[in-house]
């Protein structure tokens, strides 16, 4: 009796432990199946003129994306002019001058804005800029992006600041610096690596977004010249390409994807291994 | 005295009056605060701004139908009679399913990277899984279109109807499109959240719980079942919190597979809608005032879900991590 309990004990034992190894297995397979078939998909369809060519009239085959790839560059450009001060400021804020009360408050509120859904975020910006000017713009797009990199960007800031040694602002102290000179030329320099990688993720991060696109910097089939007119964006570009009827639009959405894809992998990487190095895993 | 960070962030030197004030004003300092905290309080103003429009805007829908809103399931634009029950009900049941799936699946493999892998090989997976997570989710969306709902048409579906198929849950035609898709598309997005955030917290409980549990005779995995997994459980609500705040907000890869249909349906099978996605189908074609407005307040209920959630959650892993409720 007890031998057959000790049995089924440990049969348990060794099934769900290899259970829980083929969970966890199975998660990454995934990523694996995702790379593998946009490669296999999208690297059938791309081609030069993805590249450089403008869409083609619905009905003609071929054409490009080239419009949608300097539209999402423009918008990440907005993103990050808007979005990178007020992030980098306000975590110098935090870490260096932030009383109790107050810090508490941004800190809650930076956490707050940081789950908003990205929908929510486009029609924040839709009623601020598209809705008093009656059209769509890139100028509206890139104020909901430069949202969503503000709270993303206060924590690395922040984070990457707390990180420096005491010893370091002592001894520029110790020197006669005043406080913000210590911040300005021997904090920040020290910790810019850091904040500079956060900064970069919290762009990967939002260059693969599209709900707030949607109805702020709509969409284009031409080139979108200046900042007023809407204009197309890669992921835009996937969900029209993806949900129409053509097969040469499917095509084309898989080619986007690969290079989107790409792009957001290989910048998430290239952060993370230099954040690993400096002893940080968990920053956004 | 060793002078930490922490105590210079308050260092008003010895005496501070007004005239350490003038000097730190004349070195600059008083400057810099105040442009950094102006900085900091744009971040306030933006979030307080993003409430405001969102209620002023939806004034109109909140004014016509009031809190009969919640349990009209009309959803007609032509007539002007708009209710949300169709979208929550969608968003809900997408969500739901999407844990039924995540939860275990990302629970046991958070359990194996913290308890039984190598901590090479589980810091290795664990930066795997993190790439996931930065997938964008129309990349789901298009992966969910060509794989997942052919898949849900030829194989998931038919396998789950010949045998669960007495539930009133895996009745009905199955369009490939719909709830079950959808919770499975949103399962694979929100499964990396779970993993990082409860390996992380799997990783806190003390060495000593799980010596003491396999000195008294408990096999491995009684011992991190029965003992690490309870210390820990907080946190991994936390994490499931996240999860489900992000399953919630989640819109693209919804939109593209759960079939854009305002029905509250018992069958999975079903296609249906979630308050994102009517957002992001019908915002550009609202043309009257009221369907605008309409739409907004969904924006807005949308809103108030996700703050709650994440607010719980981050109350819960903050608990965790402080050892909270634990006599440690």
């Amino acid at each position: 009796m007890r031998q057959a309990r000790l049995v089924w004990r440990k049969s348990l034992n060794a099934v769900m432990l290899t259970l829980t190894g083929v969970a966890a297995f199975g998660v990454v397979a995934i990523l694996f199946l995702i790379l593998g078939y946009l490669i296999w998909n999208g690297g059938r369809s791309l081609n030069f003129d993805f590249f450089t060519q403008l869409p083609k009239p619905v009905g003609e085959t071929g054409g490009g994306m080239a419009n949608a790839i300097l539209g999402s560059l423009k918008l990440l450009f907005l993103a990050a002019l808007m979005g990178l001060p007020v992030g980098l400021l306000a975590g110098v804020y935090l870490a260096e001058f932030g009383g109790k009360v107050f810090s508490f408050v941004i800190r809650y509120t930076t956490d707050l804005l940081n789950g908003v859904p990205s929908i929510v975020i486009g029609i924040f910006a839709y009623t601020l800029l598209v809705l008093p000017v009656k059209h769509f713009s890139t100028l509206a797009g890139g104020l909901a992006l430069a949202v969503m990199v503000i709270p993303i960007t206060v924590r690395a800031t922040e984070e990457f600041l707390r990180a420096i040694p005491g010893s370091l602002r002592e001894g520029a102290m110790a020197l006669g610096a005043s406080q913000w000179r210590t911040i300005a030329t021997v904090i920040l320099p020290a910790a810019s690596g850091g904040i500079i990688t956060g900064m970069l993720l919290s762009l990967a991060r939002v260059a693969g977004e599209t709900a707030p696109l949607l109805f702020t910097a709509f969409s284009n089939r031409f080139w979108s010249p200046g900042w007023t007119q809407p204009t197309a964006s890669l992921p835009v570009m996937i969900y029209t390409y993806a949900i129409a009827p053509y097969d040469d639009w499917h095509r084309q959405a898989w080619a986007a994807g690969l290079i989107l894809l790409g792009l957001v992998l290989l910048a998430n990487m290239g952060c993370r291994v230099v954040l690993s190095r400096r002893g940080i895993t968990r920053s956004v | 005295m060793s002078t930490t960070s922490t105590t210079l962030e308050h260092a008003a030197p010895p005496g501070a009056g007004p005239r350490a004030f003038v000097q730190r004003l004349r070195q600059g300092d008083e400057v810099a605060h105040v442009i950094t905290l102006v900085f900091a309080a744009v971040i306030l103003l933006i979030t307080s701004l993003l409430v405001y429009e969102l209620w002023l805007q939806s004034h109109l829908s909140r004014a016509k139908f009031g809190w009969a809103f919640f349990w009209t399931s009309t959803w007609d634009p032509i007539s002007d009679d708009f209710g949300a029950l169709p979208f929550i009900y969608g968003t809900l049941v997408t969500s739901i399913v999407s844990l039924a799936i995540a939860v275990p699946l990302g629970l046991a493999a958070a359990v194996f990277l913290a308890e039984l892998a190598p901590r090479k090989l589980s810091d290795g997976v664990a930066f795997l899984i993190d790439l996931l997570a930065a997938v964008p989710s129309v990349i789901y969306g298009l992966l969910g279109i060509f794989i997942v709902v052919p898949l849900m048409r030829t194989v998931i579906g038919p396998a789950l109807k010949s045998v669960l198929g007495v539930l009133p849950t895996f009745q009905g035609p199955n369009y490939g499109v719909g709830f079950l898709t959808a919770g499975i598309v949103l399962a694979i997005m929100v499964v990396p959240f779970i993993i990082s955030v409860s390996r992380e917290v799997l990783l806190t409980v003390p060495r000593d719980q799980r010596e003491a549990a396999l000195a008294l005779g408990a096999t491995r995995w009684e011992a991190t079942w029965q003992v690490v997994v309870p210390w820990a459980r907080t946190g991994i609500m936390g994490s499931i919190f996240l999860a489900l705040a992000r399953a919630l907000g989640e819109t693209m890869a919804v939109t593209m597979v759960i079939g854009n249909n305002p029905k509250v349906s018992a069958s999975l099978f079903a296609p249906g809608y979630t308050i994102a996605a009517v957002i992001a189908n019908e915002f550009t074609e609202a043309t009257g005032d009221l369907y605008l407005s309409a739409l907004i307040e969904l924006g807005l209920v949308l809103f108030l879900m996700t703050f709650i959630l994440n607010g719980l959650a981050r109350l819960l892993i903050v608990a965790t991590e402080r050892g909270g409720g634990h006599p440690a």
